[in-house]
């Protein structure tokens, strides 16, 4: 099997949607002949040539309503919005236009649109290139958010998103857009919206995550066994729908819970899983549900691996709520 | 023996460009991290435009700024700290290259979201005039900010409440790998302007003699209550930021433009004219990269914001 990047994994999977489906259209700043600031449409122009991969202007309300209008005529647009921290100019399209299309026509015009964003921090790109904001779109009833964490899911997901009928926000974590590798399987297949991974087995705590962080929970999760805490790391994949059956299964086995994400603590949504776990699982829990997340502050240039989780803040995040009586 | 401004002209862009190098160098060093975007080969543009500012004037500028933060007189020490992250810079460190602020020289930034400060530029004029106030607004931006909305809601504001705000499109063709004629329908951006109601002129960007002829034109007609957009042509030699492999552009197109290096351009005519010889240019060389190595060690010799600090300045600090 080949070892793919995340960026070579969404690629991968673009290319083989546009093979199959003539209708799948690419569009943003800097795509077509420059494959992206990431590379991740590199080589789409050349093969489906400009009307397939088209190309834009600076203009992201024009960019994601441009899509809303290809898509209620049947074609299926996957814009990219080079940075999410670029997505605002384009808010109103998305959440008032894009997110509420379907419902204020009466079920008539569907909006299947697939925007991809490279979100997050780590790469010192200050204020304007590193921020999380997938709890504004989490909370616009309309839309899935996706978020994968490795080149495998990415394909798939992307695979699976391109082919459902409903607009999705698909963000990538670009702090390891390069750094996650593994096994990509050649050719079509799909990993469904909607289910969360377990990516280790423990009872001890669960720890939910997504993204780029899943590595730090990862990291951190090898450092707790060694101090005999076992922990059960979940990926959620899917944000909205939510695998909450995987999420709750998990902590009445558990019985403590540890979520962890890097955008800014207050209504993240690390707030929205509190509250489910707190409403569906209360009388499972033996500890107080722990939140690591970024600080109520905006996305700072120096200070951002104090601002970010670290292994070290999960680490202790989880030996309290383990250690609570 | 030459004329002082002419000097002092061809000294801020060597200033400038003395200081851009050795940013690149830094970055490569790993002292300057993150996004970095050269100005490198557009200096005539902002050494051409300041000084026809006065000092209760505006500046409010892009990502690309370092030489407008420069030239407004924010001190190159304060700058390349700031570069560096480091307390001592002229926004605490806080946004490094990107988000060069200083109240007292006026510097409103350093804006790395594209366009997005030219409404709040019209704004400044807006408040300018309701307090009475007969000062200038200057706005820079790259020819890629013409194509977004907020622009569009700029001059149309700008026009109808005719307000002081010089619109300055520093149009070097590109937009990051995307050639203004394959994303513009109207690569004329003049015509633009115009389209809003905002007189407009279009220069030689390169040539910093006649952006200041132009500017202090320009100025003079904005100070007296109207907007005007000065669109001055001009090309940057480097990549985009740090690293972009240029696929969009030949080379032999750069080195056309390096033929109108804006610096040589200004040096040999000053030559020619005999106000300038290779003693006095010598000196100049000498002169800044010794202003720009006193920035390095200073912003090097800087601390870092500790910790503490993250959630400072989020809001306002009141006594509880
Ligand atoms: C709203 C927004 N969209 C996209 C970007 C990413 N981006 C940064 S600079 C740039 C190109 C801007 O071109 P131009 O305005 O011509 O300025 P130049 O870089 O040429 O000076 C792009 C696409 C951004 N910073 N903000
Ligand atoms: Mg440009």
């Amino acid at each position: 099997m080949p070892v793919m990047n995340i960026i070579q994994a969404v690629n991968d999977a673009l290319r083989i949607e546009m093979r199959r489906d003539q209708r799948v259209v690419v569009l943003g700043e800097d795509v077509g002949k420059f494959g992206g600031v990431f590379r991740a449409t590199s080589g789409l122009f050349e093969e489906f040539g400009p009307d397939r991969v088209i190309d834009t202007p600076l203009a992201e309300a024009g960019i994601i309503g441009s899509a809303v209008g290809m898509a209620l005529y049947g074609l299926r647009p996957v814009p990219e919005i080079q940075f999410a921290d670029f997505i605002y100019p384009a808010y109103d399209q998305i959440v008032n236009e894009l997110a509420k299309f379907r419902y204020r026509s009466g079920g008539q015009y569907p909006a299947p649109v697939v925007i991809r964003t490279p979100y997050g921090g780590g790469i010192r790109g200050g204020h304007y290139h590193s921020q999380s904001p997938e709890a504004y779109f989490v909370h616009t009833p309309g839309l899935k958010v996706v978020i994968p964490s490795n080149p495998y899911d990415a394909k798939g997901l992307l695979l699976s998103a391109m082919r459902g009928e409903d607009p999705v926000i698909f963000m990538e974590p670009k702090r390891v857009y390069r750094a996650a590798r593994g096994e990509v399987p050649e050719g079509d297949y799909t990993v469904p919206l909607g289910q969360a991974k377990i990516v280790r087995e423990g009872k001890g705590i669960t720890v939910l995550a997504y993204g780029a962080m899943l590595h730090t929970v990862i990291e951190a999760a090898a450092k707790a066994a060694e101090a005999g805490i076992d922990a059960e790391v979940i990926d959620l994949r899917t944000l909205l729908p939510l695998d909450l059956e995987t999420v709750l299964t998990s902590v009445r086995k558990t019985g403590r819970v540890c979520i962890v994400h890097e955008a800014p603590r207050t209504c993240g949504y690390g707030a929205e899983l509190a509250a489910l776990i707190a409403e569906k699982a209360l009388t499972s829990l033996e500890a107080p549900i722990e939140r690591v997340a970024g600080f109520d502050t905006p996305f700072p240039y120096t200070l951002e691996n104090e601002y970010l989780p670290s292994p070290e803040r999960v680490m202790a995040s989880m030996r309290r709520a383990v250690e609570f009586q | 023996m030459t004329t002082p401004s002419s000097q002092q002209r061809l000294r801020d862009m060597m200033l400038v460009r003395r200081f851009e190098e050795r940013c690149a160098e830094l970055y490569g060093a790993g002292k300057i991290r993150g996004f970095l975007h050269l100005y490198i080969g557009e200096e005539a543009v902002a050494a051409g435009l300041l000084p026809a500012l006065g000092p209760a004037d505006t500046v409010v500028a892009t990502y690309r700024e370092h030489g407008h933060a420069l030239l407004r007189g924010v001190p190159a020490r304060a700058v390349m700290a700031e570069m560096f992250g480091r307390v001592s810079g002229c926004s605490r460190g806080r946004g490094g290259s990107m988000h060069l602020f200083d109240a007292e020289r006026r510097m409103y930034g350093g804006w790395a979201i594209v366009a997005g400060h030219l409404p709040v530029a019209v704004g400044l004029a807006l408040a300018d005039r309701t307090l009475g106030r007969p000062q200038v607004t200057a706005c820079f931006f790259g020819d890629g900010a013409v194509a977004e909305g907020a622009f569009h809601e700029a001059m149309n504001l700008a026009a109808l409440w005719q307000l002081p705000v010089l619109f300055v499109c520093e149009n070097n063709l590109y937009a990051m790998g995307t050639a203004l004629e394959r994303y513009q329908a109207q690569p004329d951006l003049v015509l633009r302007a115009r389209g809003y109601g905002v007189d407009a002129a279009s220069v030689d960007g390169m040539d910093v003699e006649v952006v200041a002829a132009a500017a202090r034109d320009a100025v003079e007609r904005v100070r007296a209550g109207k907007p005007f957009l000065l669109e001055c042509r001009t090309y940057r030699f480097r990549a985009h930021s740090m690293f972009d492999a240029e696929l969009y552009r030949g080379s032999d197109e750069v080195a056309r433009w390096k033929q109108r290096d804006p610096i040589a351009l200004l040096a040999g005519r000053l030559r020619t004219r005999g106000q300038l010889d290779d003693a006095a240019l010598a000196a100049l060389e000498q002169d800044v990269a010794r202003e720009v190595e006193d920035a390095v060690s200073f912003a090097d010799a800087s601390a870092l914001e500790p910790i503490e600090e993250l959630t400072r300045h989020v809001m306002a600090e009141v006594a509880p």
